[in-house]
């Protein structure tokens, strides 16, 4: 299969083959105007298998996001055909609005503008937790 | 300005303070009896629970303060369908201090965002109850005079015991402290719990069996086991009795041992339990209203 090169844009490579669509939906890839590409389980060195997510546009990316999903992630800056920038995201201290918290009888469940909010509470475990019920975020 | 939410929002040396204030309190209560005069406390009971309501009020009222607020969520304007922070900012003007209870987890945690005064967690959930831990604690060192160096049993429900975990992560603090978890396989301490404690590297011990643990308790924490907490009917049948506290259970427990339970019970504890000298739970009923006052007058910084 082949997906053209891009001249301008974005290379989010390394993502968990199997997890493109999450991160799609997590970065609101939906609403851009621009070319988005989606290739699952793409071949990959280190890992086997692979997802790769192109945009032919460069936009504000949340690295939270993207360090959330998994800090192994990269992000390839692309203009005029070359590679100017590669990011590795962090794994994030807070993630918010992004993830929900799935606990029945979290406050979230009955004032819904509260936002979101997840904060890392164990690094080795890459454990995070709702900051009003402490419920794991699954 | 402070709010209590957690009981890990207080340190070590803050729950030697405020035990200490209880003391005294209980030794002195007639220098404490003007303490918070024109002061009021807003009980704000999104969810009913007579006893914590009430050992608030009293001891707003052992104070010399003024109480006011609601009981039930119905009696309310969450009725109409009011946030918690709209709630909490608008009795900010009426009270000087807040003990709000809410059905919901982490409801305390959006209430102190917008409050213009100080806010007590009196239960949100099965998530946080800090002032029962607090009155665990102050029990446990009338009766024994000490937090440390002790061997703290806990029965029944280990699992969704919202008690057990905070006086847990309380205890935890202290030194030589060794925990007996003495439950059904089903209603076995949460993970996270149990990984906190190895992590620590904090001693304690498993079992299903009460009676063998018995003669190494200073401290015996009883809960209730619920026959909807259990997967099959058998397992529940063969191990109720397990866990109903009973004379003939006591004979090899120390006479220091002391009997904690966060009451209400229903049958965990037999009435013929009631007069033994090591029975702490009726005590430990009083001594709540003394950590509320002496809690009281910490967040409202009254000397």
């Amino acid at each position: 299969m082949i997906i053209g090169t891009i001249k301008d844009g974005i290379v989010i490579d390394h993502i968990p083959a199997g997890r493109g669509m999450e991160l799609y939906r997590y970065l609101n890839l939906d609403r851009l105007e621009c070319e988005v590409a989606l290739i699952k389980n793409a071949a990959s060195g280190k890992r086997g298998k692979k997802d790769i997510i192109k945009l032919n546009e460069v936009i504000d990316l949340n690295l939270d996001v993207l360090g959330y999903i998994d800090p192994h992630i990269t992000v390839n800056i692309i203009k005029n055909g070359e590679r100017v920038q590669k990011m590795h995201p962090a794994l994030p201290e807070e993630v918010r609005d992004v993830i929900k918290c799935k606990n029945p009888r979290c406050i979230t469940t009955v004032e819904q503008e509260l936002p979101q909010v997840f904060r890392l509470t164990d690094r080795e475990t890459q454990t995070y937790r709702c900051i009003y019920c402490e419920a794991k975020a699954k | 300005m402070k709010h209590l939410i957690d009981i890990i929002d207080l340190s070590v040396e803050e729950i030697d303070e405020l035990i200490a204030v209880g003391e005294d309190i209980i030794a002195h209560p007639a220098d404490y009896e003007e303490k918070c005069r024109h002061k009021k406390l807003a009980t704000l009971f999104f969810e009913p629970s007579t006893r914590t309501r009430l050992s608030f009020e009293s001891a707003m009222l052992s104070l010399g303060g003024d109480v006011l607020g609601f009981s039930e969520a119905s009696s309310s304007s969450a009725a109409k369908g009011e946030s918690v922070a709209d709630t909490i900012q608008t009795v900010g003007c009426y009270a000087d201090i807040i003990a709000m209870r809410h059905p919901k987890e982490g409801a305390p945690v959006v209430a102190v965002r917008r409050s213009t005064v100080p806010v007590i967690n009196a239960g949100d959930g099965g998530h946080n109850h800090p002032t029962q831990t607090l009155t665990d604690l102050l029990t446990i060192h009338r009766e024994l005079g000490r937090l440390d160096n002790m061997v703290v049993g806990l029965c029944g429900d280990l699992k969704f015991g919202r008690t057990v975990h905070s006086l847990i992560i309380a205890m935890c603090r202290y030194s030589r402290v060794k925990f007996v978890l003495i439950s059904p396989e089903e209603l076995r301490l949460p993970e996270y719990l149990r990984e906190m404690l190895d992590k620590q590297g904090i001693d304690y011990l498993e079992t299903q069996d009460l009676e063998a643990a018995m003669p190494e308790l200073d401290i015996l924490y009883m809960t209730r086991v619920q026959r909807e907490r259990f997967f099959n009917e058998a397992d529940y049948v063969r191990l109720k009795d397990s866990y109903i506290l009973t004379p003939d259970k006591l004979v090899n427990a120390k006479e220091s041992l002391r009997i904690l339970h966060p009451l209400p019970r229903v049958n965990e504890i037999s009435v013929a339990v009631d007069d033994d000298p090591r029975a702490a739970y009726f005590r430990q009923v009083a001594n709540g209203k003394f950590i509320r006052m002496a809690l009281i007058l910490k967040l409202l910084e009254v000397k």
